[in-house]
């Protein structure tokens, strides 16, 4: 079917036996066609809680004001767009890997992508609400934009990064929202076809009246090409327009022109950590363990290496920089940060970012589950840690000693981070339950060429070299936990 | 594919062909020419780009220059963030909507669907039969060439009530 070939000793982009077609579409379609069991139920309620928490906190900051939050005269930026950095870094995964990883025809994306670009737009969403309330007059948000008003059409300053993040993040979030509902076409119309009734009804009008005839999917096809092109750079622009906010400052500690390709790859660090704790605990819950497997996981600690270390190289630099520059003030902004009354979130950040994923060289660990899902919750810590530390730590010792001060966060700022992640988790679950959480249509493509019985046919027809094929067969025993789970599916 | 090759050696003229997955290589089989929608999503990334430009030069050149910072009215550099977002924000809705304007697909549109099992694991090549003569061999050449079933449907399309 495919005219593509593949090399036996790639590991297998799908595990188990008589993986068919429809298997496909009955396997995805699980959670989607049948009532949630208690697993779901449990995260569903804690996280609803948690969203409950949220509107409540927000909804108390928007009644009193942001005097509410624990922000003083020093230090005006603090939990509110750490929460809103930290968000928006976890939503560059997605994106990245739809559309990059797509141009670099990379098929393991095509099992993931799909809830990664969900969580991309959920953690996205919480990161505006976080912008919104640091307004401190919400309902004025609109002056944000570029519309006539009654001060002699008084437009906003293009020169600042602040509109630029406007433009930004919106764009962003549309056009992430763009590309995900129309990879969601193909298969919202295999939900309206298998389901009756009411769900028919529903999924018929979200189907769009797709029908899969070669002129669709040829379009299709380009399209999702065209929009992986424009969103590479896009999803390049967004944080780095992100780190121009602090970068065009004249804050000691912000003003630094390593943040752009610092702060992207902490994005991408931090994405693929989150994508990691999330498809970690979804793959088993929803016996997803044949389309995520263990090479996409892998596959996935190595991008968190990668941008890891590059996120460390980025530290010290900024340490030399700061050194080498000679500017004193800057030198005692990053002396304050490494070892002044926070030096703790200093080291926990290093530690958490720098220097614990890098057991991942290790490749049992890299293919280890439980370390993984440790490590990824490790990065996301010590990424939020980032934040706080480049946010309050240049804010808090300012130019004058006498308005030197200490940030407490107030129990409304606590509520509101907590509840931002209850937020969240909440929009994922949903998603779990009323559309597909695997590419079912992108899933099918690599059934005839990456699959491991594809791969196993080869092999026993002769087709490939005999030590090649060995190595793949050992490769699979030693490191993919699925091989005798799915043996004893067999024998149940 | 190779059932399409067949029929076209028969002279049978395919109506179209629904797959649950895109089928590379099918559209030259099938005579589909390229589609044009990159050049469509070129007119409207430019269109962005000359929008961002045409809007930030109204409003702070024209309408009311300050000085900000002493900067001139136009500092180009400072706008390229924006003239870069505009352009992939016209360019992405444009094109997608161009695109789901050409294939018909809007909400509520009712789905012309063949087979229900055309999105899931069937592949449907449809033929029209009143262009068609000669029924009974184009049965056997979809049959010789491994087709599942062979359905004669009365109406075009499947669709819902």
């Amino acid at each position: 079917m495919s005219s593509h070939h593949e090399s036996i000793l790639r590991e297998p982009l799908i595990t188990g036996e008589n993986i068919t077609y429809s298997r496909v579409t009955e396997d995805i379609l699980v959670p989607v066609e049948n009532k949630p069991n208690k697993a779901w139920w449990i995260g569903f309620i804690i996280s609803a809680i948690g969203a409950g928490l949220w509107v409540f906190a927000v909804s108390w900051t928007f009644w009193f004001g942001i005097g509410e939050w624990g922000l003083n005269k020093t230090v005006g930026w603090a939990w509110d767009i750490t929460g809103f950095v930290w968000w928006v870094g976890i939503g560059h995964a997605g994106t990245l890997i739809s559309a990059v990883l797509l141009l670099f025809r990379q098929n393991w994306r095509n099992s993931i992508n799909r809830s990664a670009e969900a969580m991309t737009i959920f953690a996205v969403i919480c990161a505006a609400t976080y912008i919104i309330s640091h307004m401190g007059r919400p309902w004025m948000f609109y002056w944000a934009l570029p519309l006539p008003n009654q001060f002699g059409s008084l437009w906003v300053n293009f020169n600042s990064p602040l509109v630029w993040d406007v433009f930004a993040i919106s764009t962003y979030f549309s056009v992430s929202l763009v590309f995900w509902y129309t990879g969601l076409l193909p298969d919202i119309a295999t939900i309206r076809d298998r389901a009756t009734g009411l769900r028919r009804r529903i999924y018929s009008i979200l189907s769009f009246g797709w029908n899969g005839s070669v002129k669709t999917w040829q379009r299709f096809e380009l399209v999702s090409l065209i929009l992986a092109g424009v969103s590479t750079p896009l999803v390049l622009s967004v944080h780095t327009i992100v780190s121009m906010d602090f970068a065009t400052s004249l804050v000691p500690g912000w003003h630094t022109t390593i943040f752009p390709p610092y702060f992207v790859a902490g994005a991408i660090f931090s994405g693929f950590a989150m994508v990691q704790t999330l498809l970690l605990i979804a793959r088993k819950v929803m016996n997803f363990e044949n389309y995520i497997t263990m090479f996409h996981i892998e596959s996935m600690n190595k991008i968190i290496i990668l941008t890891g270390s590059i996120v460390g190289v980025a530290y010290l630099t900024e340490l030399f920089i700061a050194w080498y520059s000679g500017a004193e003030y800057e030198q005692y902004a990053f002396l304050n940060r490494v070892s002044g009354p926070y030096w703790w979130a200093y080291w926990t950040m290093m530690t958490c970012n720098v220097f614990t994923p890098q057991i991942f060289w290790f490749k049992k660990v890299r293919t280890s589950i439980a370390w993984s899902w440790i490590l990824s919750i490790v990065v996301n810590i010590g990424m939020w840690f980032e934040r706080f530390v480049i946010i309050v730590t240049s804010l808090h010792r300012d130019y004058l000693p006498s308005s030197w001060v200490m940030f407490y966060p107030s129990w409304v700022d606590v509520c509101v981070f907590i509840g931002s992640i209850g937020l969240f988790f909440t929009l994922f679950l949903l998603f779990l339950r009323v559309l597909p959480a695997i590419a079912m249509a992108e899933v099918k493509l690599l059934v005839k060429s990456s699959s491991d019985q594809a791969k196993q046919k080869l092999i026993r027809e002769g087709a490939v070299d005999a030590g090649e094929a060995a190595y793949y067969q050992e490769s699979l025993e030693k490191f993919d936990s699925v091989k005798p789970r799915v043996a004893e599916y067999e024998k149940a | 594919m190779h059932g399409i090759d067949k029929l076209h050696e028969g002279n049978v003229k395919i109506y179209d062909v629904f797959t649950p997955m895109p089928i590379h290589g099918i559209e030259d089989k099938l005579g589909i020419k390229r589609s044009r929608l990159g050049r469509v999503a070129f007119c409207f990334g430019l269109t962005g780009t000359i929008t961002a430009v045409a809007m930030i030069w109204y409003m702070l050149v024209l309408d009311w220059p300050m000085n900000i910072g002493g900067k001139p009215h136009f500092a180009f550099p400072d706008f390229v963030p924006i003239m870069f977002e505009l352009t992939v924000l016209f360019c992405s809705f444009g094109m997608v909507g161009t695109y789901f304007f050409v294939n018909d697909l809007a909400p509520g549109r009712a789905p012309r669907v063949m087979d229900l099992r055309a999105t899931n694991d069937r592949f449907v090549v449809a033929i029209d039969a009143k262009e068609n003569p000669y029924h009974d061999k184009i049965d056997s050449i979809l049959k010789e060439a491994g087709a599942v079933e062979i359905k004669h449907n009365e109406r075009k399309y499947v669709s819902y009530e």
